[in-house]
C-alpha cells in the first residue's frame, strides 16, 4: 500500500513539473532554452572525449545548423520529421495536464498507422477529398481506441497508466508483425512484413515537389499547425479543457468540485491516443506509403520528450517540436558532412530533457540568466 | 561571469572553425548509406563499407556515409546524400530498394548502386549488385553436415527476403547434398526450402534475438548454427563463445566473420563470404574512369564474388577428406556440373 501512494507521489511530483500550473515564465521558456544550449555544449565534450578532433567537432555543428536549416531542403526536413513528433507530442501534453502519465504513443502511432494504411490501400477509386480524411480519421479512431484501454483500466481498476500503456506498446508490435502477415495485408509478391502501398487519393500530397522533387515536406503541416490550435482551444477555452487541467492539478479537489474523474481519465487518454494516432497516420499517408515493422521509429518516445521540453503547452509543443525535428534532420547532415556518428544526436536530446527536468542545475550554471537566485524557488 | 567567458569562448572557437572547415574536397566522392545494423556490424554493412574504404586508400578519393537507424530512414538518408557532393551513390540492402528506385528516377543524371537488388527493367543510373551466396552456403551445409556431432544443423535468418533466404536455401542443400552422398539423415532446423518458411527475428539489430534463437536451435540439438541477420548473428556467437565449440559452433556470413569479429573468432567453423567490398570498389572504378552503366552485376564462386572463408581455428578439426570434398564440389559448381538447389 505505501509503495502504490509513494510511487503515485512521484508521478504526481513529475507531473507537476511536466506541467506546471502557473505560467512561470522563467521554467516554460528560459530553462528549455539554456538546456539546450548547455546540451550542445556538453555534447561537444563528449565528442572531445570520443577522440574526436576540435575542428571535427566544429564542423559537425556547422553541419547541424546547415543540415537543419541552411536550405530549402534542410527546412522541408526539419518540418517532415517535427510534424508526427508535434502531433504525438500534442496527445501527450493533454495526457500531462490530465494527469496522465501516458508512455503509450508509440503503440498508439502503431495502431494508428496500421488503421490508416488499411483504409489507405483497400478502398481504391475514392475521390481524394474523401479518402485521405477518411484514413486520417481512421488513424486518429484507432490510436485513441487503443489508449482508451488504458484509460479505461485506469478508471474501472486503478491499473496505472504507465504500466498498462507500456504494456500495450509491446502488444502493438507483435500486432504489427502479425497483421503484415496477413494475405490481404501483404504486398504481393513479398514474403518479407511489409504492407501493400497506399493509393495516391489516401496519401497526403508534397507540397513543394514542383521546386524539387527531393523535397518530402506534405499536407500533414497543415494538420500540425490545425492540431496546435485544436488543443490550445480544447485545453484553455473549453468546460471539458478545464476538467482536464483541474483533475491534473488536484484531483481531490477535482472530484469534490464535482468533476466526474473516470469519465475525463477515460476522454483524456483517448484524445490523447487520437493524436498519436494521428501522427501515425501522417507518417503512413504523407512519408513512408505503406507500414514495415518498426515505421513508428520511436517517434511516441521521443515525443514524450518534445512534452516535456515544450512544458506540456500546445505552443510550448510546437517549438519543441520543431526543435526536435532539426535535430534529426540536422543531424543526418552531421554524420555525412564530419562523419560524427548520428547516436549523439540522441545524446543531445536526452541531455536536454536531463537539463529540462534539473531547472535547478540550469539555474545554478547560468545565474546571471535569472531574475531569482536558485534555490529560492518554492 | 567565469561561464559567460567561457561560454564565449566556445562561440569564438566555433566560429573560427565555420570558415576554416568548408575547404577539404577530394576530386571524387562515394557515398553509402548503410542498411538498420550499423556500420560497424562485423558483416553486411561493415563489408560494403570496407569497399568504399579500400577505395579510399587506394584510389585517394572521399568516402562518406551515412547510418540507417530504421527503416524509415532510408529516404530522409538519401535525400540529405543528393545535394550533389556525391559521385555516386551506394545503398547497402534489399530494403532500400524502392527508396533508390524513387530517388533514382528523380535524379537521372546521379549515378546509384545498390546491394542486394536488381531492377527490372533496368533502371539507367542504377547498378545492382546480387550475389549468388547460395553457393558458397552450399559448401558450408555441406561442411556442416560433415561436421555436425549431433546429426542437426540451425540456420535463422533476420527478415524473409531473398537475400537472406539464398544463404538458407544453399544450406539446405548442402546438406541434402552431403546426405544424399554419404546415405546420412542429416537434419536443417529452421528453414524449409520447399515451404519457402522458418525461423525470422524480424530485424537485424537484436543481438539478444540473436541469443535466444541460437539457444532454441541448440536446444532442438543443432550444434552448427548459421545465422543470417548481420549483428544479430554477434548474439548467437556469444551463446557458442559461452557453451564452447564442441557444444556449439557458428557459420558466420557477409565477412569472415573470423577477422571482423575478434572476441569471438574461435566459434566460427566458417564463414560464408559475400564480397560486396570488392564489388562496391569494382562500382567505385567504374564511375570514376567513366563506364559506369546501370544494369546488375552478380558475384559467383567463379567470380570469387562469394566464397567460403577458411577454417581457421578448426583448421585441423575439419578431416582432410571433408576439405578435399569440397574443393571438388567447389569446381564442380564453378565448372556447372554440380547444380546448387532442389
Amino acid at each position: 500500500m505505501s509503495d502504490t501512494t509513494s510511487q503515485s507521489s512521484l508521478t504526481e511530483k513529475l507531473l507537476q513539473r511536466a506541467a506546471p500550473g502557473r505560467a512561470e515564465f522563467e521554467d516554460l521558456v528560459v530553462v528549455p532554452i539554456f538546456a539546450v544550449i548547455v546540451a550542445l555544449i556538453v555534447g561537444a565534450f563528449i565528442m572531445l572525449a570520443t577522440a574526436v578532433d576540435i575542428t571535427t567537432i566544429g564542423r559537425s555543428y556547422v553541419a547541424l545548423l546547415q543540415g537543419s536549416l541552411g536550405s530549402l531542403n534542410a527546412v522541408s526536413e526539419t518540418l517532415t520529421a517535427a510534424i508526427p513528433l508535434v502531433l504525438a507530442g500534442l496527445g501527450l501534453a493533454l495526457g500531462f495536464r490530465a494527469g496522465l502519465f501516458n508512455i503509450g504513443a508509440e503503440g498508439q502511432v502503431v495502431v494508428g498507422g496500421i488503421a490508416a494504411v488499411i483504409v489507405g490501400f483497400s478502398m481504391p477509386g475514392l475521390p481524394w477529398i474523401i479518402h485521405m480524411p477518411l484514413a486520417l480519421l481512421a488513424g486518429a479512431v484507432a490510436g485513441g481506441l487503443y489508449a482508451s484501454i488504458a484509460g479505461y483500466l485506469r478508471a474501472a481498476t486503478g491499473a496505472h497508466e504507465v504500466i498498462s500503456t507500456i504494456m500495450l506498446n509491446l502488444i502493438s508490435y507483435r500486432l504489427l508483425d502479425y497483421m503484415l502477415g496477413l494475405s490481404w495485408m501483404q504486398r504481393p509478391g513479398r514474403s518479407d512484413p511489409v504492407s501493400k502501398s497506399v493509393v495516391s487519393s489516401a496519401e497526403l500530397p508534397r507540397l513543394l515537389t514542383d521546386i524539387d522533387p527531393n523535397l518530402r515536406l506534405h499536407a500533414g503541416i497543415f494538420l500540425m499547425i490545425a492540431a496546435v490550435i485544436v488543443v490550445y482551444w480544447l485545453l484553455f477555452k473549453t468546460k471539458t479543457g478545464f476538467e482536464f487541467r483541474a483533475s491534473g492539478e488536484n484531483p481531490y479537489a477535482a472530484r469534490y468540485a464535482g468533476i466526474r474523474a473516470s469519465l475525463i481519465i477515460v476522454l483524456a487518454m483517448g484524445t490523447a491516443g487520437a493524436l498519436a494516432g494521428l501522427a501515425g497516420a501522417n507518417q503512413v499517408l504523407g512519408v513512408l506509403d505503406r507500414t514495415t515493422p518498426g515505421f513508428s521509429a520511436g517517434i511516441g518516445f521521443n515525443a514524450i520528450s518534445v512534452a516535456l521540453l515544450g512544458r506540456s503547452h500546445p505552443i510550448g509543443v510546437l517549438f519543441a517540436g520543431l526543435l526536435f525535428g532539426a535535430l534529426e534532420a540536422g543531424g543526418r547532415q552531421m554524420q555525412v558532412d564530419a562523419g560524427v556518428s548520428i547516436d549523439l544526436i540522441g545524446i543531445i536530446q536526452s541531455l536536454i530533457i536531463v537539463f529540462i527536468a534539473a531547472p535547478l542545475l540550469v539555474r545554478a550554471i547560468f545565474p546571471w540568466g535569472f531574475a531569482r537566485p536558485a534555490g529560492r524557488r518554492e | 561571469m567565469i561561464h559567460t567567458s567561457r561560454l564565449l569562448g566556445g562561440v569564438a572557437v566555433a566560429t573560427a572553425l565555420l570558415f576554416g572547415s568548408i575547404s577539404s574536397a577530394a576530386a571524387f566522392t562515394a557515398c553509402q548509406v548503410t542498411d538498420t545494423g550499423g556500420i560497424d556490424d562485423a558483416g553486411f554493412n561493415q563489408t560494403a563499407w570496407k569497399g568504399v574504404e579500400d577505395a579510399m586508400k587506394e584510389k585517394g578519393i572521399d568516402g562518406r556515409f551515412l547510418e540507417s537507424q530504421a527503416e524509415t530512414d532510408y529516404e530522409a538518408n538519401l535525400n540529405s546524400l543528393l545535394g550533389g557532393d556525391c559521385d555516386i551513390i551506394i545503398t547497402v540492402g534489399f530494403l532500400m530498394g524502392d527508396a533508390t528506385k524513387a530517388a533514382a528516377e528523380a535524379n537521372p543524371d546521379q549515378k546509384f548502386s545498390i546491394v542486394d537488388f536488381a531492377y527490372d527493367p533496368v533502371i539507367p543510373n542504377v547498378l545492382g549488385q546480387v550475389f549468388a551466396t547460395d553457393q558458397g552456403a552450399f559448401l558450408a551445409g555441406y561442411l556442416a553436415a560433415g561436421m555436425t556431432k549431433t546429426g542437426t544443423v540451425g540456420t535463422f535468418g533476420g527478415i524473409n527476403i531473398p537475400p537472406v533466404t539464398i544463404f538458407m536455401n544453399g544450406l539446405a542443400y548442402g546438406v541434402a547434398y552431403y546426405n544424399e552422398k554419404h546415405g546420412t539423415d542429416v537434419k536443417v532446423l529452421g528453414w524449409d526450402p520447399e515451404a519457402k518458411d522458418g525461423l525470422f527475428t524480424n530485424n537485424f539489430e537484436s543481438l539478444d534475438d540473436g541469443r535466444t534463437f541460437a539457444q532454441n536451435l541448440y536446444d532442438e540439438g543443432a550444434d552448427i548454427v548459421m545465422p543470417v541477420a548481420g549483428p544479430v548473428g554477434l548474439g548467437s556467437a556469444a551463446l557458442a563463445a559461452e557453451l564452447g565449440t564442441d557444444k556449439l559452433k557458428i557459420i558466420g556470413v557477409d565477412a569472415d566473420q573470423y577477422q571482423t569479429d575478434t572476441e569471438k573468432q574461435n566459434v566460427y567453423l566458417t564463414s560464408v563470404l559475400k564480397r560486396m567490398d570488392s564489388t562496391v570498389q569494382a562500382v567505385i572504378q567504374q564511375a570514376m574512369d567513366g563506364t559506369f552503366k546501370g544494369g546488375v552485376t552478380v558475384g559467383t564462386l567463379a567470380n570469387d564474388g562469394v566464397g567460403l572463408a577458411p577454417y581457421h581455428a578448426f583448421e585441423d578439426a575439419v578431416p582432410a577428406e571433408l576439405k578435399d570434398e569440397i574443393e571438388k564440389i567447389k569446381a564442380g559448381i564453378i565448372d556447372g556440373s554440380i547444380k546448387v538447389g532442389g
